[in-house]
């Protein structure tokens, strides 16, 4: 047997071509005849589109077709499709791939240039006249919520999306009987997607088979096929995506695009291949980000620092458009008591819209907001009681014997949310080691000695992951012996086909490096549901794992009656199925292929299909709960607002784990998101809906001189859901970061009664609060 | 419509001679002439490194310079670093054994940035480390094994440590249930 693939430290098979400069990504793609398009956008928030002249744009040289929505054939001028449809979606209103009348963000596709060259259709958008008529914007969720608001849109009743609750209990009675209250009221600002990848698209037609090839930079090309099949009223058979290479996606690229559908339009208008590659100052305004949301929230406490219900209400922006129904929303509420015991909660979350660019996922998704929700409560809960922080999460944590605990919430399907495992308790106190608090009042101690103010903060979390429906996997041995694992789930650089051939090597005893893995091509796999939410690691690796153990079976089966050798004598190990008691009794993988797949004049053993694979879709049964203790240490500077992230503490647990190295870049790439939501990204618009910060010296991105060394301890409570013990791994460093660091800011500065109301966090805001504070010691 | 001049220069050690329009960039000569579409572009804006390639050995942005800039220069992208198909230079191989990329979109100049950076500065610290690749942006990795990675490729080229196999030998087998990650501060 050889040594065991899963749970090592592997190396990742992705990297040889990626550090050679030999990716494939959709920009690197070359087509014989290629065009190149370019997206006239609205430079209005809101606006009705009076008139618009392209004669110029059509008339110039090396451009090949100016599109605009009087252009389009019947299906393109409707609305795009919604992928995600809600009973709970009160307005759904989507985009129509060009604007047809009326504009609601900076952004939205206006007209298509497709031209010789991407200079020359960007030459050509300049020729484009746009004559609008402004209407009023809205761009504050508060004010949006408000009746009597403008309108996002003209003619709507309100910009209310949904109303989403999260309801259980009976919170009056608790509030009734409430020793105290606390009272938090804070706005969340989680910023871009940024991948370093923009958004890009290439379509063909393949006139010989009538069928449709699009490339796209997507997280969940079997998304984007079927959108395009309902949206042009094709069979998906005739529409096939790939998913090459993708740099990074984060959430905004697991949506359906209206360029997605345009370069599509104009491949089958133009018969020849068209690319689209987005700009950044497009990524800035076009790609989905997550902005706003503003929670006010009331706790009721008992003598013992015990959280026994929750009320209030949330507001969420949904932007102009609802391109993705209330996936987001859903996760703002569905994990609200967190890794809590909280029996009485009522919140209700406004989703609404604004004039601006269209909220979806981002890392971690509503997860974020609600665990910041959550932390903060706890921390008022400190505040008001004096306990330690640590010591108020002890006492309101799910005991570690209540699981599977179900928590009250319900999701997205109405079904009850169940916490599979876990040990909060005991990720809390493995953080509290690794980050020294025991240690931390003497550091304190000494940096104040020194002039200098360091703080330290807490912040606990759970991670809804590895959610249904599924993926696939088909797992084949060929002729030559080499494991082909064929699967739907595509990667942006989460290690997929490593973890994947981990499992697979293990599972056959064949070599790691014998196992080839293809993924983000509908074309090489029939069906699979999305690299979102933290949930590939688990499903797929719960199919492959099913697949591979049908291979292993079938090959038993076979080799028995090859070998005359009863199947409990036999294991496989070095690539063959051998005799457990005899080294010279063995038969090869690549021999089993080649007999079950004899050609003409041969016949196939009976009982057997002529060929050695297997295909599994097996999922997990429930969610598997990923959950985390984080500890941020920082120094803040009084005279500039400063903040220097000094060291940081992750417990993490994720079950068990398929690659810890993998696992470990998750979570560092996920807190450093986390501390980027914290302290620098900002997506600002003006009153008038104008995006002021579309460059990376206005918006401003994590940089490794800003970031800590993370240190990481991993508790390992596998999830019962599925036989690996699996749990998703994607998103449970995102989740508490923004918490950590803000109570770690609060906890610097206790002596001014800094509050922090808002993240990020910025120099002068913090300024402004330590200015107030060090004035109302004056006065007292 | 648009004039176009013909250029000299050299990329990864072969001489090519390309027709372009004077608004082209050194990037997009790379990737859409050349076919050298390791380097990347990532913001066209000069702040997030992607397109860093090396110009007579100094690190630059291929999205700032144009192509004509570049006649009669020396280029060398991140497909050049590698001494034959076989071999990875030593910043390739520790980006590879510290898990230094993920998506792998920024890493092409991300490792020219640090290969400019451990020719000037063959023993850095690790905030040397941290300020030299501050022009660098990556969304995935949290830099943190990028740092690791350029302190070992500096090792490995100061000839202090031999490179790294290709895989370590360590194996699930004998591992704690728990692990723990911790590196010296």
């Amino acid at each position: 047997m050889g040594v065991r693939q899963l749970g090592a430290r592997v190396h990742r098979v992705e990297d040889e071509a990626l550090i050679r400069g030999q990716g494939n990504y959709v920009d690197d793609i070359k087509l014989p005849g290629m065009l190149h398009a370019a997206f006239l956008r609205a430079d209005q928030a809101h606006a009705m589109i009076r008139s618009i002249d392209v004669d110029q744009a059509r008339a110039m040289a090396g451009v090949h077709a100016v599109l605009t929505w009087a252009d389009l054939p019947a299906p393109l001028q409707a609305q795009m499709v919604q992928t995600y449809p809600s009973p709970a979606l009160v307005q759904d209103l989507r985009p129509t791939p060009l604007a047809r009348d009326e504009v609601n963000h900076v952004g939205q596709c206006v007209a298509m240039v497709i031209a010789d060259s991407r200079a020359i259709a960007e030459d050509a958008l300049a020729l484009i006249g746009v004559d609008y008529d402004t209407l009023p914007v809205v761009v504050d969720i508060r004010k949006a919520a408000e009746p009597g608001s403008p309108t996002a849109h003209k003619g709507a009743p309100d910009n209310i999306a949904a109303r989403l609750p999260a309801r259980w209990g009976d919170v009056n009675a608790a509030f009734d009987a409430a020793h105290a209250t606390v009272q938090i009221a804070d706005w969340h600002h989680r910023g871009g997607c940024h991948s370093m990848e923009t958004r890009g698209v290439i379509a063909q037609m393949v006139p010989a088979t009538d069928e449709i090839t699009v490339w796209s930079s997507t997280q969940c090309p079997y998304l984007i096929r079927r959108a395009l099949a309902w949206q042009f009223g094709l069979p998906e058979t005739q529409i096939r995506v790939i998913a090459p290479d993708v740099g990074g996606g984060f959430g905004p690229k697991a949506g359906f695009y209206v360029e997605e559908i345009m370069v599509m339009e104009a491949a089958r208008r133009l018969r020849r291949p068209v690319k689209w590659i987005e700009d950044r100052r497009e990524h800035f305004v076009a790609t989905n980000g997550q902005r706003d949301s503003y929670w006010a929230l009331e706790a009721a406490v008992d003598t013992e620092g015990r959280i026994t219900a929750v009320r209030g209400q949330a507001i969420g922006d949904q932007g102009a458009f609802t391109p993705y129904g209330l996936l987001l929303p859903f996760t703002m509420v569905a994990p609200l008591p967190g890794p809590y015991a909280i029996r009485n909660m009522d919140v209700e979350l406004l989703v609404v819209h604004t004039n601006t660019t269209p909220n979806t996922p981002v890392r971690g998704a509503g997860r974020p907001n609600a665990a910041y929700a959550m932390e903060r409560l706890i921390e008022a809960v400190a505040r008001q009681t004096g306990l330690a922080p640590d010591e108020v999460r002890r006492r309101n944590f799910v005991p570690r014997d209540a699981f599977p605990y179900e928590t009250g919430a319900k999701n997205r399907t109405g079904a009850p949310v169940v916490y599979d495992s876990g040990d909060f308790q005991g990720c809390l106190s493995k953080a509290m080691d690794l980050a020294d608090v025991a240690g931390f009042a003497q550091r304190q101690q000494a940096a104040r000695a020194q002039g200098r103010h360091i703080g330290i903060g807490f912040s606990s979390c759970i991670e809804d992951t590895g959610n249904p429906p599924y993926e696939g996997a088909t797992v084949r041995v060929d002729a030559s012996g080499t494991v082909f694992v064929e699967t739907g789930a595509a990667s942006q650089g989460q290690g997929h086909r490593t973890v994947i051939a981990q499992v697979v090597a293990d599972e056959l005893g064949v070599a790691f490096e014998d196992v080839r893995v293809v993924l983000g091509d509908t074309a090489r796999f029939p069906q699979g549901a999305g690299t979102v939410a933290s949930r590939v690691g688990v499903n797929v690796g719960t199919a492959t794992h099913a697949a591979a153990g049908e291979v292993r079976t079938k090959a038993i089966a076979l080799a028995a009656q090859i070998l005359e050798i009863a199947e409990e004598n036999l294991e496989l190990a070095d690539g063959a199925v051998r005799a457990r008691d005899n080294a010279n009794a063995f038969v090869t993988l690549a021999d089993l292929a080649t007999r079950l797949s004899p050609l003409v004049g041969g016949s196939v053993p009976a009982g057997f299909a002529p060929i050695l694979s297997a295909t599994s879709y097996a999922a997990p049964k429930g969610m598997p709960h990923a959950s985390g203790s984080n500890i941020a240490e920082v120094e803040v500077d009084l005279g500039t607002g400063d903040v220097k992230v000094l060291r940081y503490s992750v417990a993490h647990d994720c079950g068990t784990m398929m690659n810890p190295m993998i696992v470990d870049g998750q979570i560092i790439g996920g807190v450093v998101h986390g501390i980027g939501n914290a302290l620098f990204e900002q997506m600002i618009y003006d009153d008038a809906g104008q995006p002021q910060t579309t460059n990376y010296g206005e918006y401003l991105l994590p940089l490794a001189t800003e970031m800590p060394h993370i240190d990481i301890v991993h508790q390992i409570t596998p999830s019962p859901t599925n036989p690996l013990g699996l749990k998703g791994a994607g998103e449970g460093g995102t989740i508490p970061a923004a918490a950590a660091i803000v109570a770690a800011i609060e906890n610097a500065l206790a002596e001014f009664g800094v509050v922090i109301d808002r993240y990020p966090v910025t120099p002068e805001r913090l300024c402004e609060m330590i200015d107030a504070g060090a004035a109302h010691h004056a006065a007292e | 419509m648009t004039d176009h001049r013909t250029i000299d220069l050299t990329v990864n050690g072969q001489r090519y001679s390309a027709d372009v329009e004077p608004r082209t960039s050194l990037a997009e000569l790379l990737r859409d002439k050349l076919d050298l579409t390791g380097t990347h572009v990532g913001c066209e804006h000069g702040v997030c490194g992607a397109c860093t390639v090396l110009v007579d050995g100094d690190a630059v942005r291929a999205c700032l310079m144009l192509a004509v800039q570049a006649a009669g220069r020396e280029v060398m992208t991140a497909e050049g670093l590698a001494p034959s198909p076989e071999a990875l230079h030593p910043v390739q191989a520790a980006f590879r054994n510290n898990h230094a990329l993920q998506c792998g979109f920024c890493t092409p100049g991300m490792m020219m940035s640090v290969t400019a950076f451990l020719r000037d500065n063959p023993a850095p610290t690790e905030t040397e480390v941290r300020e030299a690749i501050s022009g660098n942006i990556c969304r995935c990795t949290g830099y943190q094994g990028i740092v690791a990675a350029t302190l070992e490729a500096a090792a490995v080229l100061r000839g202090e440590i031999p490179a790294p196999p290709k895989q370590p030998k360590e194996t699930a087998h004998g591992r704690e249930a728990t692990g723990r990650a911790r590196s010296p501060r």
